[in-house]
């Protein structure tokens, strides 16, 4: 944020939209807008509850399995449709009509075929990120330098080899912002997931405090879990900014 | 030359798959411990040549013989150096140098010592842990050329090394290679497309002719190299008859 010019602090940003929150918050006009204060005092007593740390259990569990999946899968079909020409024209079409469709639109197909359940949540997350993290792959790979494939086999490296120690290594830089985008989508896989759900995790307690009007644990929540997603991302961000003195010199 | 040859090539063509015919017929012998130069008009296929001579690509017709025996791919007793350096852009100069004897699962501590070792002859050992891209063109292929020794290969192969490499730069390494060299029993067959250079460096060099490419003449400049400075030899009536001679040969190709 800028002001005459100069670059302001983010936290001074912060504080200044948190007090103009709590004001709008001490007039009263807006219901669904309680005091920041008092959403504070309220986060604090449902943090340490038991149902939100069992609702935070299984969605982080849920998150995890799923990342974790289109990690492993998006990467290496990312790779194959960067190497293998028919991989390429058979899932090319899919993966980018996937990467921009609507998923939340599946999910209630997804219940009928997984059931009411963790399962579908970690499905959601899973078709949430796991486009982009092949499309990211697959760029990263085809960009690779075809003179140091030529290196390495030049030194007698084996196929396996040119993949572990040249590809996937040059791909690094567009492999992490794809593991980035994919664990934003990742994040509201969870809570879409969740949330048509309504019986589990995170979205059971959405659903608990929208219900009854709990205005101030509703927030506490909308907080707390916006929170995770930037941190997500920034730690991710950070791992990039550590690989990205190469991508330019490449 | 009495030498027996050390790469033998027997009638190599290449025609691409555009259909464009790079090579023809190209038949030649590579004495053992000398330094050969390709060189050629632009386009006369010296660094497709080259990369087959390698096993990086197949001949479409012909074969590759490398120490009495028929070859068709990469193999240990070549090294490849590099138009474009082809450096590991994440990995430092000692994991650079050291990435030929990696790939052939040499342990760690010892390839190190190894690479260290070759570090230390092409002037780089205050570079160790630089990334590529801190370093100049011409450090980039010393460190280039110091995985190429790391690998120990009997003969090396050297793709315009030094065109990317700024003139007075260039000069220097011309220099320092046939010092790295002269101790060495090496066989190196280098490609180039500088008439000065080629003359400067080389025991032999092969001329080309122009698309497709074929064997045109065999030149020995026959400078001496032992006893006199770089500058003497620049200035070697062998040297500039040399010059003078391979111009007239290229001359016919151009225009």
């Amino acid at each position: 944020m800028q002001l005459s010019g100069k670059k302001i602090p983010l936290s001074i940003s912060l504080l200044f939209w948190f007090l103009v929150w709590e004001l709008i918050g001490q007039i009263g006009v807006f219901s669904i807008f309680p005091p920041l204060s008092r959403i504070i005092v309220a986060g604090m007593t449902i943090l340490p509850s038991e149902k939100f740390i069992k609702a935070t259990e299984i969605s982080l569990r849920s998150f995890a399995i799923g990342m974790a999946l289109s990690l492993i899968v998006g990467i290496a079909l990312g790779v194959l449709m960067a190497r293998v020409k028919t991989v390429r024209e058979t899932l090319g079409t899919w993966v980018n009509v996937f990467v921009s469709a609507p998923i939340s639109a599946l999910v209630p197909i997804l219940m009928g075929v997984l059931g009411i359940g963790e399962t579908t949540v970690v499905a959601t997350v899973f078709l949430f990120a796991v486009f982009v993290i092949i499309l990211d792959t697959q760029v990263g790979i085809s960009k690779a330098d075809q003179s140091l494939i030529e290196m390495a086999r030049s030194f007698g490296a084996r196929r396996y080899q040119i993949y572990t120690k040249v590809l996937i290594l040059s791909a690094l830089p567009e492999i992490l912002a794809g593991v980035r985008l994919g664990a934003i989508r990742g994040v509201k896989g969870v809570v879409i997931g969740q949330l048509l759900i309504s019986i589990i995790g995170v979205g059971e307690l959405f659903e608990l405090y929208s219900k009854h009007f709990l205005m101030e644990e509703f927030w506490a929540l909308v907080i707390v879990v916006f929170a995770f997603a930037f941190l997500i991302s920034e730690a991710i961000a950070y791992l990039e900014r550590r690989v990205e003195y190469y991508a330019g010199a490449r | 030359m009495s030498v027996d040859p050390i790469v033998e090539l027997k009638g190599i063509g290449k025609t691409y798959e555009t259909g464009v015919e790079a090579l023809r017929e190209v038949s030649f012998g590579f004495p053992v411990g000398k330094l050969s130069t390709l060189l050629g008009p632009s386009g006369c296929g010296k660094t497709t040549l080259l990369k087959i001579i390698g096993g990086l690509i197949p001949p479409t017709t012909g074969e590759v013989w490398v120490k009495g025996k028929r070859v068709d791919g990469p193999g240990v007793e070549r090294a490849f150096v590099f138009q474009d350096f082809a450096l590991l852009p994440w990995a430092t100069v000692l994991r650079n140098v050291a990435f030929g004897l990696e790939l052939r699962g040499v342990p760690k501590e010892q390839r190190l010592e190894i690479a260290r070792k070759f570090i230390g002859e092409v002037g780089l050992t205050a570079f160790e842990s630089s990334y590529p891209h801190q370093l100049s063109g011409g450090m980039r292929q010393r460190v280039g050329l110091a995985r190429a020794l790391t690998v120990d290969a009997d003969i090396i192969l050297m793709d315009e090394p030094f065109s990317s490499v700024d003139e007075q730069t260039r000069r220097k390494f011309q220099e320092d290679l046939i010092d790295l060299l002269q101790h060495r029993q090496k066989t190196v067959i280098f490609v180039t497309h500088s008439i000065e250079e080629a003359t400067y460096l080389s025991d032999l060099i092969v001329l080309l002719s122009a698309r497709p490419g074929t064997v045109s003449q065999i030149i020995q400049p026959n400078v001496d190299r032992g006893s006199k400075s770089a500058d003497e030899i620049r200035r070697d009536k062998n040297y500039l008859d040399a010059v003078d001679k391979i111009w007239q040969v290229l001359k016919k190709y151009l225009g």
